[in-house]
């Protein structure tokens, strides 16, 4: 009996061990009553937004296209809910970013849309489906599937990665999906191998999940007559799920600064986004909802929702039971790279996984006091970057340190900051640098 | 719960942060130092805590009239003062006369210090800086060594005797090291290791300051790397100086005050190199330059003098031994990377 376990090929370097505040890992992702309105940012991903193809007063579907566009770098947006449209209008979401949105006031009825699933014979059709499908990377980044996908079909692209890290602490979906989609994950797996001729499968998880790591070995272990999925258990260290460092731990290779994963022959795609593209390949209902942990201690009930896109994180924080305790703040996605937000009206995106509200007591913030060139943050950094020297540069707007030195590499893990003692805004000072960068590479 | 009383932080991420501050980070240098403090008062009695304390209270005072002075903010809390006040203390003979402490803490936290900009700012090491000054000033104090256990024998007057380190430098100078070693009535190396002999009041016992260099690594304060190739270093340049004697090369190490700096000086944060090349280079630096001064210098002591060398060389090393952005490495090792 050959082993469906590997081994990472190469360490990743520095990182930072965070407490996994797992609390909801025990439970499954429960369906909440549908909202009154949902609000449909028409840019919930990377890229180009969509323009509304729907008219205030228009009754639309569950799965209907609300908006799309013919730029390549986008994904359509779907109706989640049906019912009437209200509104089409401006509006700020988590972000802080300005977008067009559809407002949808629900009939209570969820309609659905008439689906047939796509044809998927090919490549291209694959393609194809996952545009139509909406989807976007489910893990956080929202970077639309489809462009990751297409990549030249000359066997230079020869590895598929399935990231089921989820090293940032408190999330728990993905690890759900492991457990309670198995089988869609699964298919989503050989779904994407045998169209797009991988040669290696590689599902990364991290070590403190070991229900997941027995799923996902027979998950290895089936219809794979020629052993080439794998399980790769990774040491829990914060931030083993990046992308970059994923590619390296599998494959030892390094993506340069500016390229991309296919340009070493990967391609890595969070797990609940292949069960995703399983499902919708079956069913052809597109992204209308999705699953997410709402937790931290100022929720009374911390647990896994599901919900439609587009509802509003206040409304998915009374489903928990509201506040045990006044938050004093709130961040959606994770507590490393996630985003505070001003308040609690914001829609959910396709992207967000978690709802985090915290006390007073856990807020963590420290006084920024002096830098004391403890060289932890470079000690830390899985880039290889000084972040107090790259803040010099910045300080002195010296473009040319600064590429040099690497700011452009800067992933915003966090890594940096939190392990600060000097409680200094490391990330912020990153932020700051790149767009120093950037608005001198406009100047020219 | 209303909703109207939510008031919500913004920040940018990460909103989870460790719990190390540079408080808590001193403050565990200052525990790695208790050890040493107390074989202090074994060793050389009750004077050895007044100069540690006189130099701690005036470190701080300093600090909070340089920085009120300065128009900052007052950094007295984050214990970096106290630190330095103890480090100085430990590299003075506990004889020092009272006004000569307080003269070192002024030029090591006012001069060194605040004149450069405070906590991190620093080009040398403060406390270095203090004792070379006192040095080279008051060279008939710094060298009043009391003999250990002196303190008891209230009929015996403290006796000034020659360092186990002078010793060393006639040693060296005999045609054959063993036998010079074994004329010279050194102490024995046990007593060299638990203290028992002349010496500044914190730099000798080696098993005081070994126990609080295993505390800083469990608590993952310093790195390893800076303390061992620094002693590593002395230990293969004084095996070679010694024509092999294992003897001399331990008396080398065990004397002076090269653990106490290898330890706690030379791996202070601000003037150490960031990289664990940058870090090597400075210790086998400060190795060399150590080793240098003991086998041809005039002074029979080099450990301050080889880190404040060093340490001005800091950004230099720093520079060199940037390392490079991720993805960006030479083809040429990734190609034998690939191969591999």
């Amino acid at each position: 009996m050959h082993s469906e376990i590997i081994k990472p090929v190469k360490k990743v370097r520095g990182g930072v061990n965070v407490s996994h505040e797992k609390h909801t890992k025990d439970m499954q992702a429960k369906r909440i009553p549908a909202p009154e309105t949902v609000t449909l940012p028409m840019s919930q991903h990377i890229g180009a937004p969509c323009t509304p193809t729907v008219k205030v007063g228009d009754r639309v579907l569950v799965g209907q296209v609300v908006g799309d566009t013919d730029k390549y770098v986008s994904a359509p947006v779907h109706a989640s809910v049906s019912g009437k449209v209200t509104a089409v209008k401006e509006i700020r979401t988590a972000t802080g970013l300005v977008s067009q949105a559809v407002i949808i006031e629900n009939d209570g009825l969820m309609e659905e849309a008439e689906f047939t699933p796509p044809k998927v014979e090919n490549h291209d059709d694959l393609i194809k489906a996952v545009r139509a499908s909406g989807a976007v990377g489910l893990g956080g980044a929202g970077f639309p599937t489809h462009v990751k996908l297409n990549f030249p079909q000359d066997g230079s692209v020869d590895t598929l990665i399935i990231n089921a890290a989820e090293c940032e602490p408190y999330i728990t979906v993905d690890y759900r999906e492991c457990l309670d989609n198995s089988w869609d994950v699964m298919s989503g797996v050989h779904l994407l191998k045998d169209l797009l001729n991988f040669k290696r499968v590689i599902i990364a998880v991290e070590d403190n999940k070991p229900d997941a790591i027995k799923i996902l070995e027979r998950i290895a272990e089936k219809d794979d007559p020629d052993d080439i999925i794998k399980v790769m258990p990774l040491r829990s260290k914060y931030p083993q799920g990046a992308e970059k460092m994923m590619i390296l731990s599998a494959t030892g290779r390094r993506v340069p600064p500016g390229k991309l994963p296919s340009d070493v022959g990967c391609v890595v795609m969070n797990v609940t986004s292949a069960a995703f593209i399983s499902r919708y390949v079956k069913s052809g209902k597109p992204l209308v909802s999705r699953s997410l942990t709402v937790d931290g201690s100022a929720i009374t009930a911390p647990q896994n929702v599901r919900v439609p896109i587009g509802t509003e994180i206040d409304y998915i924080i009374k489903a928990c039971g509201g506040f045990r305790e006044p938050p004093v703040k709130i961040i959606t996605g994770g507590p490393m790279m996630g985003t505070s937000i001003v308040d609690t009206h914001h829609p959910i995106l396709k992207c967000n996984n978690a709802i985090l509200a915290f006390t007073d007591k856990d807020r963590s913030i420290k006084k920024e006091t002096a830098c004391i060139h403890c060289g932890r943050c470079a000690k830390v950094c899985p880039m290889y970057l000084q972040p107090t020297v790259i803040h010099k540069y910045a300080v002195q707007k010296d473009v040319k340190s600064l590429l040099k030195a690497g700011a452009m590499v800067c992933m915003e893990c966090g890594s940096c900051a939190y392990t600060c003692p000097a409680g200094k805004p490391l990330v912020q000072f990153m932020r700051d640098a790149k767009s120093i960068v950037r608005s001198e590479a406009q100047k020219k | 719960m209303s909703e109207e009383n939510i008031k919500l932080t913004v920040s940018p991420s990460p909103h989870k942060r460790s719990v190390d501050t540079t408080r808590s980070i001193m403050l565990d240098v200052i525990i790695a130092l208790m050890p040493a403090l107390i074989m202090s008062v074994v060793l050389f009695g009750f004077r050895s805590l007044l100069v540690t304390a006189v130099s701690v209270l005036s470190c701080v005072l300093f600090e909070y009239i340089a920085r009120k002075v300065m128009k900052r903010d007052n950094t007295i809390g984050d214990l970096s003062a106290v630190v330095t006040g103890i480090l100085l203390a430990f590299n003075l003979p506990s004889t020092m006369p009272i006004w000569m402490v307080i003269i070192g803490d002024a030029v090591a936290i006012i001069v060194a210090k605040q004149f450069f900009g405070g906590i991190g700012q620093n080009f040398v090491n403060p406390a270095l800086a203090g004792r070379i000054v006192l040095m080279t000033s008051f060279a008939n104090a710094m060298s009043d060594y009391p003999a250990p256990f002196a303190w008891r024998n209230i009929a015996v007057d403290a006796v000034t005797s020659a360092t186990p380190l002078s010793q060393m430098t006639s040693v060296y100078k005999a045609g054959d090291i063993d036998a010079a070693i074994n004329a010279a009535g050194l102490p024995t190396l046990t007593n060299m290791f638990f203290g028992v002999r002349e010496g500044c009041l914190g730099e000798t016992c080696a098993v005081a300051l070994l126990l609080g260099f295993i505390y800083l690594l469990i608590r993952k304060v310093i790195s390893p790397v800076i303390p061992l190739c620094f002693v590593g270093t002395v230990a293969v340049i004084m095996l070679i100086a010694g024509k092999g004697s294992l003897t001399f090369t331990a008396y080398q190490l065990l004397s002076g005050g090269l653990l106490l700096g290898a330890i706690f000086m030379a791996t202070d944060y601000t003037t150490s190199p960031i990289s664990t090349k940058g870090k090597i280079i400075f210790a086998v630096g400060c190795g060399i330059v150590t080793s240098l001064i003991r086998i041809f210098g005039n002074l029979p002591e080099g450990v301050s003098f080889s880190i404040i060398l060093m340490n001005i060389l800091v950004p230099h090393i720093e520079h060199l031994t940037t390392p490079k952005p991720f993805g960006t490495l030479k083809e040429k090792k990734e190609k034998k990377e690939a191969a591999a």
